[in-house]
């Protein structure tokens, strides 16, 4: 029964990433004085995409119509595991926060791979960065999930969440550091403003893009899909272990609903934040983006300085 | 029973060393061969219709690793006999000094790296005959190889079984200096005798560190066996000097820096299947030999000393791998890279040794679990990678990855090893290399339970530098898979590169990606079996490791964290074939072949892709302070004034820092003292005459 | 009791202290003049914000008093003449460029370390919650310091003192309960004294050395250079 509840809430996850991205985009474009599109206008981008046909590049190996599917099966499954309407559900047993940062790396790692599969500059171009970036994001994001352990003493998500609902409202610097750390590594780890531009086909100044830019057809759908997912789940992980205030707590009907609420107005308010930043920030430039993720890495730091001093018992 | 198998194994190994000396062009069977067909030449029997040369030198190069792999199938059976039955077996031989025969032992510790070295030997052993075959009519003879490779793994496996300090050194000097002509094999290159100087010397200094730190015990202890060492009660200061001095010597043989830079230097010159061993497998002795110095020898332990190998094994890490990243010599890249391997190992030992001098003897045997872990996994897939490199070595001749390109084409088996080697190395899950990552991560987030605050804040610190570390070990492999199989080739004799023929040549590389793949997914039962290891060590026997069941790994508590890899794989692959049938087989939308986007202007080479040195620029410029990089740029130019350029030679080098630092100043102070020391031999017959007839007053003297 | 026993006054003191931190290390890695202030600035205000915090949990009246004082004089007024200052001598479109970054940062991060690993002792012999914070009090002192050996620029060295200053009151506020009103005015009086000497001495050095780059301050040896 559990683990049925459990798969629901995946394809819940998964069906309703798109729709976060329509928001943000439909956000952004307001912003900008611009008509939006229609909130579910992913979807029928996604609808289009699968309808056509694929085209392989002429060098290409198998690992480059191999490395699709195992981008949205390791994104899936992050997806299975990280707590969305309810909490203490067996998926989330399957593998802790490191495990999921794991599971961002497999499919980094295959989307690297092929972009390098083609034997172009872009993909090779794409790769370097995009493998770059995601080196110097990985310690900030390691000592932000290090504080939150200290705290939590655990790294399973679920028991992390029951720990920070249980303590009810408490005003600790070592979170409202570690989560600052995590906004930023969100905003680098995803490809946003002002890392990576997701709407940019020029040369210098794509990474993701970069890397999939032979893709089309069915595979194109997949990785736009997994990376839609992928928003979510760190926006999902923001939300639900420094707010989690509302997730359901047992499998009533009620309990359910009002986490599926919460859940959707906490995304909604984090996307509007996002949608600000990137409207009144600026792409940095590559080399820019160590400074960035420095800053990142000394909040995190400053948060576990700050549980060490400030917050343990003496 | 264990220790029978070992000396079997043992045995097998020396059998092997000889039987490649005997097969050799001067070898006895050779000769036997020749007189044998010279005596009955018209006898028309089988015999004689088998006895071709070709059948004969086929023979000469596969019985010395037939024999191999026999050594590593005892010497895995050894190890797996001593895990599951735990205990120590012990024997005496009556070689050695007269007072003190040679004492064998096989405990579980023992066991486990008898498994370490049997897993790749097997498997170097199946490489093997596909791939000297090369050297058959090189400069060299395949019996010298064959010889020195015998003795080498015969020096590694007695180190395991040494039960006191002498046999221990005298394994220990067979396995460098059999390694030493090994590496000095194709001397006929400048490279290759300058690795094999650098190694020998730097292997010696650090023996005489390990024979001091005996030294130390044995004269608090009274003897030379381990027995008498274990009883010593050396005070404190004394057992720190100890510990220093086996850290050096251990560490400058497992690679740790600043006493790495032989490894660069030699893994690259010996041959490949050589190179995995030494890799794979030696580097691991020495791991073996520092915990059973720390662990088992030493009475006690300081938390100070836990800092120390911290530290140690962080900095080892984050450098070996960014070193690695600006290689393009692919062998001398996966030598950093097992520097940085062996880095972790010490950051997994220093958190255990941390944790087991504050008394929390769970945490502590988790640390030394994840250190013996890893130590495996890291035999196993680097040896991968090794074989893997060979292979390409022995069908292109390439060595820098500069030239390679598009192989996945050409090679696809060894493409699909290869990248199973990758994943591993990179800590992907579900495969190995994430496992015993996982697992040093889970000690150190409890560090929690540690009193003292600065030691709080520095091992999460270290452990951040851990996560740099894997990130960039991903980036350095990546670059290294997508550079080496994927894209366009970059060189004409790539282009036409064909896979490995020989079945061996493959079987070995597809029994480590099995046991990758196996020890990835079922991680728990190897680690319940680490049990009988643990408890004489740290006295603590992990017992929540499988809380959940066998599917489950639970280092601390269901609670604190757990992790299904199996669960893990088949929710992957699950999803991925759910999509690959809803999107393909249900569509049916055949997929259709076109040029890659060129931005309309055409003409896509393959010098349009990124390079090597292109991949790693942007972590070469980031980490900028640690890298020594020399640039070069001449023109040559031509025309009134010297204004048009005809010719230009770029030339960009990253160099160790460390050669800087330490050995450059390190060999300019040797050699000032010894042309100091060198005065005294001034040339001149008299005054040698007057240092006689000064020692000569001196001890009449004395003895006055 | 852990953290999450304490009433929500004391965790807000706890919470604004880590921002002070924050400041502190944000302070060493500003290049720019202008934004070192406007960080110093907030730096101020956060501690004003503090003081009130405290008189709250303590229920002194007179830190509010302090905490107005320290809101009006090191939030608005002394961030306000250096700003002056700064327009005035055109410094505003200069960079200071920290040579290492990384390294001043890792600097920092290591004497935050340092002052918990002096303080653990004072700390274990107080019933006050508050005074875990004494930590960050002693690594903004030290920060401070580190500010004004890494930078060139004279008006950053006026920045780092002032913000020693503020690791002082702070740490005066988290574990003396505040100080005597009457020590109170003094400092503040001498901050605003030193602010206004500091001033002048900028115009003095600019007219010897024609910049205020206090590396070119060497010029002023008596020994022959070749």
């Amino acid at each position: 029964m559990a683990w049925l509840m459990a798969i629901l809430q995946t394809l819940l996850f998964i069906g309703l990433a798109p729709l976060l991205s329509g928001w943000i985009k439909r956000v952004k474009c307001r912003l900008q004085n611009r008509k939006a599109p229609s909130l579910f206008q992913p979807y029928r981008d996604l609808r289009k995409l699968y309808r056509k046909q694929p085209i392989v590049p002429h060098p290409a190996s198998w690992i480059f119509r191999a490395a699709p599917y195992i981008v949205f099966a390791s994104t899936v499954l992050a997806a299975a595991i990280v707590p969305l309407v309810a909490i203490n559900l067996p998926t989330a047993r399957i593998a802790d926060v490191i495990v999921l940062v794991g599971f961002f790396a497999l499919g980094r790692t295959f989307l690297v791979l092929a972009g390098m599969d083609i034997g172009t500059a872009f993909g090779g171009m794409g790769s370097s960065r995009e493998m770059t970036i995601s080196s110097l994001a990985e310690p900030a994001m390691l000592m932000a999930v290090f504080t939150l352990a200290m705290s939590a003493h655990t790294t399973n998500l679920s028991q992390a969440m029951n720990f920070v609902l249980d303590s009810g409202l408490v005003l600790r610097p070592s979170f409202v550091f570690a989560m600052g750390g995590l906004i930023l590594v969100t905003i680098a780890e995803t490809g946003r403003i002002p890392v990576d531009n997701p709407a940019t086909h020029l040369e210098l100044t794509m990474i993701h893009e970069a890397m999939i830019l032979e893709y089309s057809g069915r595979w194109l759908a997949l990785i736009e899909w997994a990376s839609q997912i992928k928003l979510m789940l760190y926006g999902v992980l923001i939300a639900n272990i420094f707010f989690p205030w509302g997730i359901a707590q047992t499998f009533t009907l009620n309990a359910l609903a009002s986490g599926l609420g919460t859940i959707a107005l906490k995304l909604a308010v984090l996307a509007v934040m996002l949608a600000l930043s990137e409207v009144l920030f600026a792409k940095m430039r590559i080399f820019r983006v160590q400074e960035y993720l420095s800053f990142a890495y000394l909040l995190s730091v400053l948060g576990l300085l700050s549980h060490i001093i400030l917050e343990a018992a003496r | 029973m264990s220790l029978f198998l070992a000396g079997i194994s043992v045995a097998a190994a020396l059998l092997s060393g000889l039987a490649a000396l005997a097969a050799g062009p001067d070898g006895l069977l050779r000769h036997g061969m020749l007189w044998w067909m010279k005596k009955a030449p018209f006898r028309r029997t089988r015999t004689n219709e088998r006895l071709t040369p070709g059948r004969f030198s086929r023979f000469a190069r596969t019985a010395p690793f037939l024999l191999l792999g026999a050594s590593g199938s005892f010497a895995v059976l050894a190890g797996i006999a001593a895990l599951l039955g735990g205990g120590t077996r012990t024997a005496t031989l009556p070689f050695g000094l007269p007072w003190l025969d040679w004492h064998l032992a096989l405990d579980p510790l023992g066991g486990f790296f008898f498994c370490v070295l049997g897993i790749p030997l097997i498997a170097a052993s199946l490489f093997g005959p596909g791939y000297v075959r090369e050297f058959e009519h090189g400069k060299h003879t395949l019996s010298v190889l064959g010889l020195f490779t015998g003795l080498f793994v015969a020096g590694m496996e007695l180190v395991l079984l040494a039960d006191d300090a002498f046999l221990f050194m005298i394994a220990w000097e067979v396995m460098s200096v059999a390694s030493y002509f090994l590496v000095a094999y194709q001397h006929e290159h400048a490279t290759s005798r300058r690795a094999a100087f650098l190694y020998l010397l730097m292997a010696e200094i650090g023996a005489i560190a390990i024979i001091l730190a005996f030294g130390v015990l044995a004269g608090f202890g009274g003897g030379l066996t381990f027995e008498a060492m274990r009883a010593a009660a050396p005070s404190p200061l004394w057992a720190s000097v100890a510990f220093v001095l086996a850290l050096a010597g251990f560490g400058m043989k497992a690679g740790l820096v600043p006493l790495h830079a032989w490894l660069p230097e030699a893994h690259p010159a010996a041959p490949s299947h050589i190179s995995a061993l030494m890799s794979g497998v030696m580097l691991k002795i020495a791991v073996y030999g520092f915990i059973r110095f720390a662990f088992d020898l030493l009475p006690s332990l300081f938390w100070q000393w836990g800092v120390l190998v911290l530290l140690i094994g962080s900095a080892s890490a984050v450098l070996g791998i960014l070193y690695a990243l600006q290689q393009q010599n692919l062998k001398r890249l996966l030598a950093y890279s097992s520097v940085e391997n062996v880095g972790i190992v010490f950051t997994a030992l220093g958190l255990s040794l941390i944790f087991q001098s504050s008394g929390n003897s769970q945490l502590g045997t988790l640390g030394l679990v994840a250190a013996l872990l890893h130590s495996l996994n890291h035999a196993l897939f680097k040896s991968l990678l090794f074989l893997g490199a060979g292979a390409i070595l022995h069908q292109t001749h390439e060595h820098s990855l500069e030239n390679m390109g598009g192989l996945i084409h050409r090679m696809p088996k060894v493409a699909a090893l290869f990248l199973i080697g990758t994943l591993s190395i990179a800590a992907l899950p579900p495969f190995n290399g994430f496992v015993s990552e996982w697992l040093i991560f889970q000690t150190a987030l409890q560090a929690g339970s540690i009193q003292s605050g600065v030691l709080r804040s520095l091992i999460p610190t270290a452990s951040a530098v851990l996560a740099l570390t894997s990130a960039l070990a991903a980036t350095c492999f990546v670059k290294v898979y997508g550079i080496a199989f994927l894209g366009l080739p970059r060189s004409r004799h790539i282009a036409r590169a064909r896979e490995a023929r020989h079945p061996g040549m493959l079987a070995g590389p597809v029994l480590l990606a099995a046991c990758c793949v196996l020890f990835g997914v079922l991680p728990t039962p190897l680690i319940n079996a680490l049990g009988t290891l643990t408890q004489p060590l740290t006295g603590f026997v992990l017992p929540n490791i499988s809380a959940l069941g066998w599917l489950w790994l639970t280092p601390v508590s269901p609670e604190v964290a757990s992790y299904s890899p199996a669960l893990v794989l088949l929710g992957t692959v699950a999803v991925g074939w759910l999509c690959y049938y809803l999107l393909y087989r249900r569509t049916g939308l055949e997929p259709r072949r076109a040029e890659p986007w060129d931005c309309g202007f055409g003409g896509l080479t393959a010098r349009t892709q990124y390079t090597s040195g292109a991949f790693s620029m942007p972590i070469r410029r980031i980490f900028e302070p640690v890298f020594d990089t020399r640039e070069t740029i001449e023109e040559q130019t031509d025309g009134p004034a010297k204004t048009r350029v005809t010719g230009l030679r770029y030339q960009f080098q990253v160099l160790d820092r460390a050669w800087q630092v330490l050995y450059e100043p390190s060999g300019k102070a040797v050699t000032r003292l010894a042309r100091w020391v060198g005065r005294l031999q001034a040339g001149n017959i008299r005054t040698y005459l007057g240092y006689s007839f000064f020692t000569l007053i001196v001890l009449l003297w004395v003895v006055s | 009791m852990g953290f999450a026993g304490l009433s929500l006054y004391s965790q807000a003191v706890l919470l604004l202290a880590g921002l002070i931190a924050l400041t502190s290390f944000l302070m060493l890695g500003q290049s720019r003049l202008v934004r070192l202030v406007l960080v110093f600035a907030i730096q101020g205000i956060l501690l004003a914000a503090t003081t009130a915090m405290v008189a709250g949990v303590l229920d002194f009246p007179h830190l509010y008093i302090s905490a107005g004082l320290s809101f009006l004089l090191k939030g608005i007024l002394i961030p306000v003449m250096l700003h002056r200052l700064i327009h005035r001598l055109g410094l505003h479109r200069e960079l200071d460029t920290i040579e290492h970054p990384a390294r001043v940062m890792m600097g920092g991060a290591f004497l935050m370390v340092f002052s918990y690993y002096v303080s653990v002792p004072i700390v274990a012999h107080s019933p006050l919650v508050t005074l875990n914070a004494i930590a960050v009090s002693l690594a903004v002192v030290l920060l401070g310091m580190l500010l004004m050996i890494t930078r060139r620029q004279a008006v950053a060295h006026v920045v780092g003192f002032m913000s020693i200053e503020n690791g002082l009151f702070f740490a005066a506020v988290v574990s003396t309960y505040g100080m005597p009103m009457v020590v109170e005015l003094g400092i503040a009086a001498d901050v605003l004294v030193a602010a206004v000497v500091f001033g002048v001495f900028f115009f003095q050095i600019r007219e010897s050395i024609d910049s205020l780059d206090v590396d070119r301050l060497s010029k002023l040896t008596e020994a022959d250079k070749p």
